[in-house]
């Protein structure tokens, strides 16, 4: 057995010394006008050696190890706990109540960081819970969902650009226009299925990004668009000054000016779009649509011969998924001021998706879970800026092995029918 | 009454140059269980398949309750009240057995999504309707006990079932069986004959079945369509399709 695994296992060890030697082993170095070869220090050749030491007798002695892995009791399937809460409706609604509390309390616990990361996390939940229609309930890939949150923002932007719209108004706007937008994409894509909608959508998301980063008459192209108006609270402003006509909170309310009312207001209004965005859903679950997204994943021909339009419902999920990209896009571009065709690029596709995943298809808790871990986890890690890419590959690696189904997989409202 | 429920003629479906189905001529009165017959790969579920939409017919015209379907989409002609089965149970599997039947109802539902979020009374009172409805079927075909239980948890028979339960609450004029004793057991198989005969006398349901099970067949039909090789090959009552000699040629092969 272990002389079946030495070549291998040679072969890895070879390959990762010489890949590793070389990628950072040497370093090209500018001096003067040339470039030179250096090499590392004796610690990197260290662990490129331990690496490959490593990689060596790993695979001499997989069998063996993977015997032991099997013999270990396997891991614990899910927080048991959550999914009791999820069985009795009472302690549910104290969890929920919890979290809500807690999620209240946070911004005046937390400096001024915590709360403006409290703030992102929040957006990418409510962008995740978004995507999570289309692809957790309605089973419809789609690979360009920013492109719905750009046209948010840029909704938002160019209307109080050219005329001068408060925040407010804007928010309905800019989910209006994704929800127009997901409605007219979704009417010719939504016949496609699978891999092909998962393309088109993804060339969505793109020709998005390159139409805001070209129309420079328009949306100022690659510099974006700046000084976007703040949110107000009935007309108060969170500034120092207030515009003319305004007038500032500070002075509403007779307390001295402090910049953190307006981060901690951004919070609050955050987890309140939050809020209604869950329950939007979760009424959405329980409704007939709710329902027919679900039957239509399970099976198309079945529902087809049942009297549903699978266009129709498709387009739906489509449409109320966009229009919440929509909301979060404007919020995004409220708080930022300023937005460029940069912060809508694949990648945050790619990590909204990467939420909806990882928290399990379909799955609330699970989204907002996943969405805390995906912000703050690169935040924390920013000493390893370079490998956060890495690190994501290799927890999704790992989550696919271990937990296909997500951290929480859903566990839909049944409807009960009472005897 | 005199004007059948469902009139077809001349259907003709052609895959390339396969003829699959070749001037199938078919009436179906309504009231009336009528049973297709045929050898296996006789295209009875050909037929099946573009009289209900999922197939666009080549030729050949299909008047169901006065009106021409030929060519509509699948969704559509159900929502005229034709609801068929498959050959292969096609639950949704997940859901639960109750949640089955609301699906089905999706067509009569109250699908506003105001009317949902802020449950007005009417959207309660249509969610209220379809639960009962749902309740009723279950009655019928004694699956009341598994409403909660996930659907794919049902034994096969008990699936068999519930998936005609899930057509019932659709409130069809014509129900539409592909194979429905396949893989029951005798017992079964019995049970399924006294139900489809209850859904025409209680319920005035009228039938159409593709079935194998020559007992079953031949117990519950009005009238017999006996299809072979794409072409209709003999129509009558159970009587008259015993005696026929094509018919018995088909199957028994030249004697």
């Amino acid at each position: 057995m272990m002389r079946a695994n030495l070549k291998p296992a040679i072969i890895s060890a070879v390959v990762v010394a010489v890949l590793a030697g070389l990628l950072l082993g040497i370093r090209l170095d500018q001096q003067g006008t040339t470039l030179s070869l250096v090499g590392a220090g004796p610690d990197v050749y260290w662990k490129i050696g331990a690496a490959a030491a490593f990689l060596f007798f790993f695979n001499l002695f997989r069998d063996q190890l993977s015997a032991l892995w099997k013999g270990l009791p396997g891991l614990p399937k899910a927080p048991q706990k959550l999914v009791e809460v999820s069985h009795k409706p009472a302690l549910r609604r104290l969890f929920w109540c919890f979290m809500i509390a807690a999620a209240i309390i946070w911004p005046f616990l937390s400096n001024r960081g915590g709360t403006d990361l409290g703030t992102l996390v929040l957006i990418y939940v409510m962008l995740g819970l978004g995507l999570n229609i289309v692809v957790g309930l309605a089973g419809l890939l789609d690979l360009g969902y920013v492109g719905f949150y750009a046209v948010g923002a840029y909704g938002y932007a160019l209307m109080a650009m050219y005329f001068d719209v408060g925040f407010w108004t804007g928010l309905l706007i800019a989910g209006l226009l994704a929800a127009l937008f997901g409605f007219l994409l979704g009417f010719p894509v939504l016949r496609l299925r699978g891999d092909y909608l998962a393309i088109v959508t993804l060339g969505f998301g793109e020709i998005i990004r390159i139409l805001l980063n070209n129309m420079t008459w328009l949306t100022n192209g690659p510099n974006g668009i700046g000084g976007i108006p703040k949110p107000t609270l009935f007309g108060l402003e969170f500034s120092r000054r207030a515009s003319e006509g305004m007038q500032s909170f500070h002075e509403f309310v007779g307390i001295s000016y402090s910049s953190e009312h307006r981060i901690i207001f951004l919070y609050l209004l955050a987890l309140l779009l939050v809020l209604i965005t869950l329950f939007v859903i979760n009424r959405l679950l329980r409704m007939p649509i709710g329902r027919a997204w679900e039957a239509l994943r399970e099976d198309e021909i079945a529902c087809r011969a049942l009297g549903i339009n699978p266009t129709a419902v498709k387009l739906s999920a489509f449409t109320i998924g966009a229009t919440f990209a929509g909301f979060a896009g404007c919020f995004f571009a409220a708080r930022q001021g300023f937005i460029s065709p940069e912060s809508f690029t694949f990648i945050e596709s790619a990590i909204i998706l990467a939420i909806v995943v990882l928290g399990g298809m379909g799955s609330q808790v699970g989204v907002i879970l996943a969405a805390i871990i995906m912000t703050i986890l690169p935040e924390m890690a920013r000493e390893f800026d370079e490998y956060r890419m890495l690190l994501f590959g290799l927890m999704m690696v790992l989550m696919m092995i271990w937990r296909p189904q997500g951290l929480l997989p859903m566990s839909r409202p049944h409807l009960e029918l009472r005897t | 009454m005199s004007r059948p429920l469902l009139d077809v003629s001349g259907l003709t479906m052609r895959f390339g140059g396969l003829l699959a189905v070749d001037g199938v001529h078919l009436s179906v009165e309504p009231g009336q269980i009528v049973s297709m017959i045929g050898p296996n790969g006789a295209g009875k579920t050909t037929v099946f398949n573009c009289l209900t939409g999922f197939y666009k017919p080549s030729g050949g015209k299909i008047l169901f309750d006065g009106r021409e379907i030929q060519g509509m989409p699948g969704f559509k002609v159900a929502r005229r009240g034709m609801i068929r089965t498959f050959q292969h149970v096609r639950l949704f599997k997940e859901m639960t057995v109750v949640e089955n039947l609301l699906v089905a109802q999706h067509q009569h539902m109250n699908t506003n999504l105001l009317a949902g979020l802020f449950k007005t009374p009417g959207y309660r009172r249509s969610e209220q309707e379809a639960l009962e409805r749902a309740a009723y079927w279950l009655d019928r075909v004694d699956l009341h006990a598994f409403a909660n239980r996930p659907a794919n948890t049902l034994a096969y028979g008990q699936q068999r079932r519930l998936e005609i339960a899930r057509c019932m609450v659709t409130q069809p004029k014509l129900l539409m069986l592909d194979e429905p004793a396949a893989g029951l057991n005798p017992r079964e198989t019995d049970d399924l004959k006294e139900l489809i005969s209850e859904l025409r006398d209680q319920h005035q349901i009228t039938v159409l079945l593709i079935e194998h099970d020559m007992k079953l067949v031949m117990s519950i039909s009005d009238r017999i369509v006996v299809i072979n090789q794409g072409r209709p090959l003999a129509a009558g009552t159970p009587d008259e399709i015993k005696q026929n000699p094509d018919v018995i040629k088909a199957y028994l092969g030249e004697t």
